[in-house]
């Protein structure tokens, strides 16, 4: 689509243009190329000559144990995130869809959330999983489970997966509900006159009409797992016990800022990179073609 | 409503209730923790009714932090919160309303490379080039600077295709009856384009006020000195280590006000976000 109606002049454009361009290269096409050159280097912070090393750093990286029990780390830590979000704002959503009093508190209260910080999210349900003072930990010793995610690696992840989760609920359930409210009632009317129960009229009619949304958010939600997630972490486990919830983009944090590997942090940030470019083209890719129904 | 069901309509309210109880849990009981003095937090269970304390919690977190984890005052972080938002949503909304009308309304060399070069930027999370950008802004001396916790994240690839995208919906005739009655570009984008754009650039603000305030990896990275922290930032350095020690209580006053700004933005301008948040991802 192109505009016919135009306006002439010769410096205008790059002078309104300019300040765009202008940050985006200080501020992310020079890191980025540092970024990929910095991974070909072995260097640390005292080093007056970093020595190029080619690929050295990838390979020490992809021989790196710890690397890959946080790229596991990060794959369990998406998918639970994706997987349990998801049904749960889908839940949520469908049935918001058709109520009829109240509709509107409803929203509200389920959206609102959105405004709160993943950092402060985590700091929430660190409060109530506290494993000496917390609310909750208090009801699930009634229930005989013995709470702390100080020494339970696995008690750690869940932690962190449900404020992961609670922060990105209403995120979800607004595309859902927008998604829901594009499907035409005639299709749910006609099958509901042909004697489809709800259960089945969502599970063949609402459902396969949902999917683009659905997949739509499934990218958006495992770009959140990777990235947004850190907060959280660094707010609650720190990556901890014992590198149980050290996602990747926390290692490149720690690697680089606490342990001044700069060359290690560089190649992983250059992984990461390419992670991020393979979603958003899986992402794009499927908004060309999700116009059709 | 397809059919009239009691049962239904019961299950429905009934999923929905829990839903809301399940994302107001934590905010309960953060609100009423904050309400308390430190000794009954300890009592376990802490009550779930609120106490009387609330005056002296905000008071005290407001005006000096807490004593046991980092001291600084939260009403200054507040103020810091406050501009970093305004002024990323500002610029945010300035650099791509102005980028994105050069981009649809002239013909220029480069046009196509410029579009792309802001178009990658979309693939460049903070979080993948964090180094570099900390040096960036290091050599420039902007640590420590309001400039410097805001320029970095003032670039945005999402705002410049929401605007594009609206500037291809508005008709020609109307850039086309503005030459002719002899307006320039710039007559045109501040007498046409921009009163056009208000719902855009609202809805636009809601998000991008929000992740202003909620942005946690940057401020920590260039905030060194207490006096330019953030909300966000601070309620994490409230907590030291090990969690028995820490004044739970300041803590939760702390996060409560660290929600309320964007939550009021959202709740005030519902509309608004709703649509910025369902177009801004399209």
């Amino acid at each position: 689509m192109e505009k016919r109606a135009l306006f002439r002049s010769r410096w205008l454009p790059y002078a309104l243009i300019a300040p765009q361009l202008a940050v985006s290269l200080a501020f992310f096409f020079w890191p980025a190329g540092q970024t990929l050159y910095w991974s070909t280097l072995l260097q640390d912070a005292f080093a007056a000559h970093p020595q190029f090393v080619g690929l050295d750093n990838f390979k020490a990286l992809f021989a790196d144990e710890t690397y890959f029990a946080s790229f596991r780390v990060t794959a369990v830590f998406s998918l639970l995130v994706a997987a349990t979000g998801l049904s749960i704002s889908l839940l949520l959503a469908v049935f918001a869809d058709r109520v009829v009093r109240g509709a509107t508190l409803y929203k509200t209260l389920l959206i609102w959330p959105y405004a709160v910080a993943p950092a402060v999210a985590g700091v929430l349900w660190l409060f109530l999983l506290s494993p000496s003072i917390g609310i909750l930990t208090y009801a699930l010793r009634g229930f005989g489970v013995d709470w702390n995610y100080y020494v339970d690696g696995g008690q750690a992840l869940v932690l962190v997966v449900i404020a992961a989760v609670w922060k990105q609920i209403s995120y979800n359930f607004l595309f859902f509900l927008a998604g829901l409210q594009s499907i035409p009632p005639s299709l749910v009317e006609a099958a509901a006159i042909d004697g489809a129960g709800p259960v089945k009229r969502f599970w063949t009619i609402v459902f396969p009409l949902l999917s683009p949304t659905a997949f739509f958010l499934l990218v958006v939600n495992i770009v959140y797992a990777f990235f947004d997630t850190f907060a959280i972490i660094d707010a609650t486990t720190q990556g901890g016990p014992a590198r149980a919830t050290q996602i990747l983009v926390f290692k490149v944090y720690e690697d680089g800022f606490k342990g001044l590997d700069l060359g290690g942090s560089a190649a992983q940030s250059a992984v990461l990179m390419a992670i991020v470019i393979g979603l958003t083209v899986v992402q794009f890719r499927w908004v060309e073609r999700k116009v059709k129904y | 409503m397809v059919e009239r069901r009691p049962v239904l309509t019961f299950v429905r309210h009934a999923v929905l209730i829990a839903g809301v109880a399940l994302v107001m849990l934590p905010v309960y009981v953060a609100l009423v923790a904050s309400t308390l003095p430190i000794a009954s937090i300890m009592t376990v269970p802490m009550p779930l009714w609120p106490g009387t304390e609330a005056l002296q919690n905000y008071a005290a977190v407001i005006a000096h932090g807490s004593a046991l984890g980092s001291s600084a005052p939260v009403g200054r972080m507040m103020v810091n919160s406050l501009i970093m938002a305004l002024v990323i949503a500002c610029g945010k909304i300035s650099i791509s309303i102005i980028s994105a009308f050069a981009i649809v309304y002239f013909r220029f060399p480069l046009r196509t490379a410029c579009f792309w070069m802001i178009f990658v930027t979309l693939m460049l999370p903070v979080e993948v080039r964090i180094l570099p950008t900390y040096q960036v802004v290091a050599s420039l001396g902007l640590v420590n600077t309001y400039t410097g916790l805001t320029l970095p994240l003032i670039a945005s690839a999402t705002a410049t295709f929401l605007f594009r995208q609206f500037f291809l919906t508005i008709p020609d005739e109307l850039a086309e009856a503005a030459r002719i009655d002899g307006a320039g570009p710039m007559r045109f984008f501040l007498d046409v384009v921009v009163p056009l754009s208000r719902t855009n650039i609202a809805a636009l603000f809601v998000i991008m006020f929000i992740f202003g305030w909620n942005q946690y990896l940057w401020p920590l990275l260039v905030t060194t000195q207490e006096n330019m922290y953030t909300t966000v930032i601070g309620i994490k350095r409230m907590i030291p280590g090990g969690d028995a020690a820490a004044e739970w209580n300041l803590i939760m006053a702390t996060a409560i006000l660290a929600m309320l700004p964007p939550a009021a933005v959202i709740l005030l301008m519902q509309k608004w976000f709703v649509k910025g948040l369902v177009e801004s991802e399209k």
